[in-house]
């Protein structure tokens, strides 16, 4: 009181630690950490009337993947397993020895490769309406895989370094000579609407 | 053996606790950079694929997420075991995904609008029916650019 030269009294700072405590239980239990990882896919543009597009694509440069219900893999008309689909479409996507009975290839002119061959195959996709996600996933992560290691391989052959650390351009050209082509059907619709 | 004489009443000092509020504090903020606000109670069971090939997400706000799954234990009861859609907090139908992705446009700036990417955060369990009529009315709506959520191994188990 009046001219009194009393301190005031530090505050006390031992309930500091307690206070940042609960603040970090809180932010602990309301947050999450970031997982976004998945496969990234592009669907394709709707069109009112499902017009049947007829685009001539020569059987043999279809590879035809089949799901059905029973998550049963029929690959090219034959029984086949998950663990079998990569390296099939490999060999169908690369045709390293120009087979007749797989994918026609055509010159086409690509930057930093010059003219190339480049395979017309397509990936053709269908599975019906009762597959399990898991194998759905589990085929598509299979022919994603299929042409990653395509790229890959021809990335170290021509840069000397996996696709992923190629620049942009020569990542733009790889792509362009293994194309992500994938195209799915509609599911069958098996025993009507539900 | 005067070094171990018990009576010559020197105490250890206590530790020092005044850097601990400092401690806690690093880890607080540590955490508050690092991780998102949980902005959605999940309703359905949802354990997604694994994947060996995954991409990942780099920009956060981007990214809607669609789960579909089966109804958790506490909702059996009303909403049955067969897989259900839902978006943000409420259960949906096929139907609603193109409202869904409409509003979602409009949250986000312009210039980010095309760049949007639709998280389909799916049960490994579900059937393929559902998620190919989502995938339908994502393609109604010109929503194209789509990541199946999927978890990351080096090996597909078999």
């Amino acid at each position: 009181m009046g001219k009194g030269k009393k301190k005031l009294p530090e505050v006390p700072a031992a309930s500091l630690a307690d206070i940042a405590f609960m603040l970090l239980i809180f932010f602990l239990v309301a947050t999450q950490m970031n997982v976004d990882n998945g496969l990234e896919r592009r669907l394709p543009q709707w069109v009112e009337e499902e017009q049947e597009t007829d685009v001539d694509v020569n059987e043999r440069n279809v590879f035809v993947v089949l799901v059905n219900r029973n998550n049963d893999l029929l690959v090219e008309n034959e029984w086949s397993s998950v663990a079998d689909l990569r390296e099939k479409a490999k060999e169908f996507m690369a045709n390293p020895n120009d087979d007749p009975n797989l994918p026609e290839k055509e010159l086409k002119d690509i930057p930093l490769f010059g003219p190339t061959m480049v395979s017309k195959g397509v990936i053709s996709l269908q599975n019906d309406r009762d597959t399990k996600y898991e194998m759905y996933i589990a085929v598509q992560n299979e022919l994603v895989g299929a042409i990653n290691d395509l790229r890959n391989e021809l990335a170290l052959s021509k840069f000397g370094k996996t696709f992923e650390k190629c620049d942009e351009e020569q990542q733009e050209a790889i792509k362009d000579i293994y194309p992500q082509k994938i195209s799915e059907a509609e599911p069958k619709k098996v025993g009507g609407e539900k | 053996m005067s070094k171990f004489r018990k009576d010559d009443n020197k105490e250890l000092p206590p530790i020092s606790t005044a850097s601990l509020p400092d401690v806690v504090f690093m880890l607080l903020f540590f955490f508050m950079v690092v991780v998102q606000m949980r902005d959605v109670s999940l309703m359905v069971k949802v354990k997604v694929p694994e994947a060996t090939e995954v991409d990942k997400i780099e920009k956060k706000s981007l990214v809607s997420y669609i789960y579909i799954g089966e109804p958790l234990q506490q909702y059996r009861k009303v909403y049955g075991t067969a897989s259900r859609i839902q978006l943000n907090d409420k259960w949906a139908g096929v139907n609603d995904i193109q409202d869904f992705i409409v509003v979602e446009r409009e949250a986000r700036d312009e210039a980010e609008r095309p760049q949007m990417i639709t998280a389909l955060k799916v049960d490994e369990n579900t059937k393929m029916g559902i998620v190919a009529d989502v995938k339908t009315e994502l393609r109604k709506a010109a929503a194209l650019h789509i990541l199946y959520s999927s978890r990351k191994v080096s090996e597909l188990a078999k």
